[in-house]
């Protein structure tokens, strides 16, 4: 009878196991024609060439900034001090001891090597990744920043803030992302950088103006998904608060946000979660955020089909993680 | 204490309504004024204008002196002394019960933590169910709920308490419950103005009924006046229909 609350029952155990099967065959058979595809256009994979985008080791060299000679090479453990002088100066280098390539006497020019050293550096993509990462997160905050002062003066009895409210959510909704970007980089931006510049200031970066795109244009949703929320909460509430002496201030922020949050969870992380994709606009500005980084990676080491994959799942492990923490958070004030 | 002078309010959404025609009365400190009338005859609307829920479009209304229809006057000062018990006691359901009566009295009153949580226990031990202190709303029933709306009404210590069908939501076996905290008040002294269709409540602690009926009071007396002889034919025909 109540098979509507387990749909396992609503089929014999063969039958349903057979039907998990048909899904990992076709699983399957996606990736083999996409592997065999790649075969018959003779595309050599090289997945190998793919960690060295996040990380590698970069060789530094030590070189001496005088003339002079070899004085003394004091080894300590995995440091070294290697002292060059002449008749007028004398200068001491403290370097990791792994590849010395002078003794004792030597004779050096300015600008010989005097040692090298590897260290571990983040790749292309990581740096992409961490723009992108950094883009996204202060364009939430700015969007919910946005978003609440947006979605309170929306619901207000104030015309200058309802109507102020009413345009900008109207106005960005009804224009597409990429050329409120341009409008932010080009139009904006030049004018904000050339009256900074004729004052003496520095300009700003165009990271930043992406980050504002993208807050503005996150903020309209907010704001939409805020009024929502707070008209959803039923007008007893507000009244008992009022009656009981509360300012519209003191209401809104102890008792009608707090329960408004609830609701307003899901669909604002949904809302983030278009937000984090949607930085990837950001690469045609200038902005060397994942995909921007992604591409440059391909036009130098010609394996795009590795190299999008990867940009794909690393957008999704950021998109995921933000819907588990959103899951996390929604249980945490369910129980409270 | 309370003094409303040719009190008059009219909607225009969705349709135009004369919820108040005129409505004059005094209330004095002390008093338990019950106020009756059929449905949609703008008990409710006088209630909520006495605390300035509903703003009266015309006539003067005067709590404790003072003039909440006055521009200059700061409403929040005078609603912290009028508390106000709803049907449907809108007890913040984010809140335990501890916390909806202590969160008005540290944020308008700006009372210590320690002094409102002590009023709040006092207060639930007096509408008798400090067993409930940490349960939220959701997990009390209705006569419960109701009476933690008193207790968090009455930790403002205001001067007048207002009352809109406060039993009207609950099963009738908590309206007793409920009325029990009420004659307690009444005993107490404290000034009440109760819109109920409880006439036993009326007949044993109201100093005076008013009778309201499309907008305007038809009869105010005693209670004995209402339920022995009461004058106008409304008044008959209401009593009739629900005695
Ligand atoms: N916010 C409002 N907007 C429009 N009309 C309203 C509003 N509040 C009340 N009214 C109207 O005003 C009139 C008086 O309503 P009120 O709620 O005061 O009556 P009541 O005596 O409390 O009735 P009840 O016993 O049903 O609670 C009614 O006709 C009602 O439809
Ligand atoms: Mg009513």
């Amino acid at each position: 009878m109540n098979n509507k609350s387990n749909t396992r029952r609503s089929m014999p155990p063969w039958k349903y196991n057979l039907w998990v099967g048909v899904f990992f065959a076709i699983l399957f058979s996606v990736f083999m024609l996409i592997y065999i595809a790649t075969i018959r256009i003779e595309y050599t994979w090289s997945w190998y060439k793919v960690p060295s985008t996040f990380l590698n080791r970069e060789v530094i060299e030590i070189t001496s900034e005088i003339d002079g000679k070899v004085a003394q090479v004091d080894r300590k453990n995995d440091e070294a001090v290697i002292t060059v002088e002449n008749e007028t100066e004398r200068k001491s280098y403290t370097v990791p001891a792994e590849d010395i390539r002078v003794n004792q006497g030597d004779l050096i020019y300015y600008g010989d090597t005097l040692a090298t050293y590897r260290k571990w550096r983040a790749g292309i993509i990581l740096q992409g990744l961490w723009i992108t990462l950094k883009c996204s997160l202060f364009a939430i905050i700015f969007g919910i920043i946005i978003g609440v002062i947006g979605g309170i003066a929306r619901i207000s009895d104030n015309p200058a803030l309802k109507w102020s409210a009413i345009s900008y959510v109207e106005l960005i909704r009804g224009s597409p992302l990429l050329v409120q970007i341009f409008i932010w980089y080009f139009v904006l931006g030049t004018m904000i950088n050339q009256l900074l510049m004729s004052y003496g200031m520095k300009e700003i970066p165009s990271l930043w103006y992406g980050v504002a795109s993208l807050a503005c244009f996150t903020g309209a949703y907010v704001t939409e998904i805020v009024r929502a929320g707070i008209q959803s909460i039923h007008r007893g509430q507000t009244e008992a608060a009022r009656s009981l002496g509360m300012t519209y201030g003191q209401c809104m922020r102890h008792v009608v946000l707090p329960q408004a949050m609830r609701r307003i969870l899901p669909p604002l992380a949904g809302q983030f979660i278009s937000l984090i994709k949607d930085s990837s606009l950001l690469g045609i500005i200038a902005v060397r955020e994942l995909l921007k980084a992604t591409r440059e990676v391909v036009t130098t080491q010609l394996n795009p089909f590795e190299m999008f994959f990867t940009a794909a799942a690393l957008y999704l492990v950021i998109t995921f993680s933000l819907s588990m923490f959103v899951q996390y958070l929604e249980r945490k004030t369910a129980t409270t | 204490m309370i003094d409303a002078r040719n009190v008059s309010k009219t909607f225009f959404v969705p349709h135009q309504v004369k919820a108040l025609v005129d409505v004059t009365t005094k209330i004095a400190a002390g008093e338990v004024v019950v106020v009756i009338g059929p449905s949609g005859s703008g008990k409710s609307t006088f209630l909520r204008c006495l605390n300035h829920l509903e703003i009266a479009d015309e006539g003067h209304i005067l709590i404790d002196g003072i003039d909440i229809l006055d521009r200059k006057t700061n409403i929040n000062k005078v609603r912290a002394e009028v508390g106000m018990v709803f049907q449907s006691f809108n007890l913040f359901p984010h809140k335990t019960v501890l916390e909806n009566i202590t969160l008005a009295q540290r944020v308008v009153r700006k009372r210590p933590k320690e002094e409102a949580h002590a009023k709040a226990m006092t207060l639930l031990e007096k509408v008798g169910i400090s067993d409930k202190a940490n349960a939220f709303p959701d997990n009390l029933s209705g006569g419960q709920q109701q009476r933690v709306a008193i207790a968090r009404a009455l930790a403002m210590d205001p001067k007048v308490m207002l009352f809109d069908e406060p039993t009207s939501a609950l099963d009738p076996e908590m309206i007793g419950e409920v009325l029990d905290v009420m004659k307690t008040l009444a005993r107490e002294g404290m000034t009440m103005v109760v819109v109920t269709h409880e006439m036993g409540f009326a007949r044993e602690v109201a100093d005076r009924v008013i009778f309201m009926d499309d907008g305007a009071i038809v009869e105010v007396g005693t209670p004995e006046h209402f339920f022995t002889a009461p004058t106008h034919d409304r008044t008959k025909l209401f009593l009739s229909q629900i005695l």
